[in-house]
């Protein structure tokens, strides 16, 4: 029981440490890609190539004074950037990363494995629009009120595309549970991905759509448009209390591309199947799946920042009229034939 | 365990939902109803309802709680003012209150063979949820997805702009 205890907040303290220095080195890849694209060289002079940048960023965001202005409503306007922030870290915790692995009866590439994973994450992500929501009102201030204002309301419209879009890969996986839907897709390497094999293309599509606006990433990001409302919801904000939205934007978006691994290719399975020989012992052979979840959900952030340096941004009804009148009935149709298709191959 | 959890969460959503009443600003009133909410979802997953608990948190604590603080937050709602209440409401409320909850106690544990119930496998699996929403209870869950759509129909017919 102790060991077990023991093992688990291991696990934890070390899958959290682990995902805030992801956040932070995401935010150098997307600085050091946006750049390249740009055909600039951006950071590059804290440590070799920049690499130490996100560590002085922290540092300084730690020594900033801290201001809070005189009209905000105080108890939520403190309260909101910890709601988004460890609403952003929770949903990790279902994430798996690797095959089971038990090491004294507990699972070494999990937190937890719950029945519900999928929506547990789900849920986890619609508790998060209060950090938003209420930063804007408490804040007291009209961008910042019309950028949570307009977070809101898209990211409620998007969750709805987004959820729907799950639907056709939970009905093929049979399970809400994320290990059994990594599952359901490692027969046959890449011909078995929902992407690909399971003819999921549409859903694909349709989650990654709506996972950039969930995230408010470009080219959905008008909850901070910056030439229209200043810095948006967080225009208040300074200091860590700004840096805690920062965190939890970049931790929110690699949640969203480790679920779009999970989900649509085949989250640690490899995309060569049994074709490529099983290297060496066992330490190895629980290696090379984390290396391939890795290796796909940076692809997935690498995705984000090519995006964000290449598109301009939509208008708000444009956003609307995509979400509602696009995605939403795209998904349905997807469900029907996901489900038509499956109902005549068991028939 | 589960009952230490049941007192910290039942402790909790009550004193939420008494904080709903009696706080004026109603953004701390719906603030209240999303921890009334979750802690029923808290309630639910001891239970061993994973599925219902994590439908709670998306749909009412997620969903539904938003649109009411936006709907707060667009209004810009003040402060309310407090009033000594109607005179009905004290005399008809109480008692009220008290007889449907009787009532529908009564009906719940001595008339629920008669309505149609079914127990789940523990943990249950989403075939043996859909079986009984699909199948067993077919009826009822087609019955209240038709009252959700009057209701959707209604709504839009009340917002309806005439030409």
């Amino acid at each position: 029981m102790l060991t077990f205890l023991l093992l688990s907040l291991v696990k934890v303290i070390v899958v959290t440490v682990v995902l805030l220095l992801a956040v932070a080195y995401t935010v150098l890849l997307e600085r050091k890609l946006v750049a390249r694209i740009q055909n600039r060289w951006g950071p590059s002079r804290v440590g070799p190539f920049g690499l130490l940048q996100p560590l002085v960023d922290g540092a300084k965001s730690f020594l900033k004074e801290d201001i809070i202005p005189a009209g905000v409503y105080k108890p939520l306007y403190i309260l909101s950037p910890i709601i988004a922030l460890s609403c952003a870290l929770l949903s990790i915790a279902v994430v798996p990363f690797g095959p089971e692995r038990q090491f004294r009866g507990v699972d070494l590439f999990q937190i937890t494995d719950l029945n519900v994973g999928l929506l547990v994450i789900l849920g986890v992500t619609s508790v998060g629009i209060y950090g938003i929501a209420l930063s804007g009102w408490s804040s007291n201030d009209k961008y910042s009120l019309l950028g949570s204002l307009r977070a809101s309301a898209q990211i409620v419209s998007y969750e709805l595309a987004l959820g729907l879009s799950l639907v056709g890969v939970v009905l093929r996986a049979g399970s809400l549970s994320l290990r059994d839907i990594v599952n359901s897709q490692s027969a046959h390497g890449l011909f078995s991905w929902n992407v690909f094999g399971g003819f999921q293309f549409f859903a694909f599509f349709i989650y990654l759509m709506a996972a950039f606006a969930e995230t408010n990433r470009s080219p959905f990001d008008l909850p901070e448009a910056e030439s229209e409302l200043v810095g948006g919801y967080h225009t208040e904000y300074s200091s860590m209390k700004f840096a805690m939205f920062f965190m939890s934007e970049y931790a929110n978006m690699i949640t969203v591309s480790c679920v779009a691994t999970l989900l649509f290719l085949g989250g640690w399975t490899s995309p060569f199947g049994n074709l490529l020989p099983s290297l060496g012992g066992s330490i190895l052979a629980s290696f090379v799946p984390f290396c391939w979840f890795v290796l796909k959900v940076l692809f997935f952030l690498c995705l984000y920042v090519w995006v964000r340096g290449t598109l301009p941004r939509f208008r708000y009804d444009q956003l609307m009229a995509f979400g509602w009148k696009f995605l939403v009935p795209l998904a349905i149709a997807n469900i029907i034939g996901t489900s038509l298709w499956l109902a005549l191959r068991t028939s | 365990m589960q009952l230490v959890l049941f007192f910290i969460f039942g402790g909790l959503c009550a004193a939420a939902a008494l904080n709903l009443l009696l706080t004026r600003h109603p953004i701390n009133s719906a603030l209240s109803l999303i921890v009334v909410m979750t802690s029923l979802a808290v309630l639910y997953l001891t239970l061993g309802a994973e599925f219902l608990a994590a439908a709670q948190v998306i749909v009412y604590s997620g969903a539904i709680m938003v649109l009411f603080t936006f709907v707060i937050m667009l209004l810009n709602a003040g402060e309310e003012v407090r009033t000594r209440g109607s005179r009905a409401a004290y005399l008809v409320g109480v008692p009220g209150v008290a007889a449907l909850f009787s009532l529908l106690t009564f009906v719940f544990l001595s008339q629920g063979n008669h309505l149609g119930k079914s127990t789940l496998a523990n943990p249950a699996t989403l075939y043996d949820l859909s079986a009984v929403l699909f199948r067993d209870l077919l009826l009822p869950f087609e019955v209240t997805s038709v009252l959700i759509l009057i209701a959707i129909l209604g709504a839009v017919a009340l917002a309806r702009k005439e030409h």
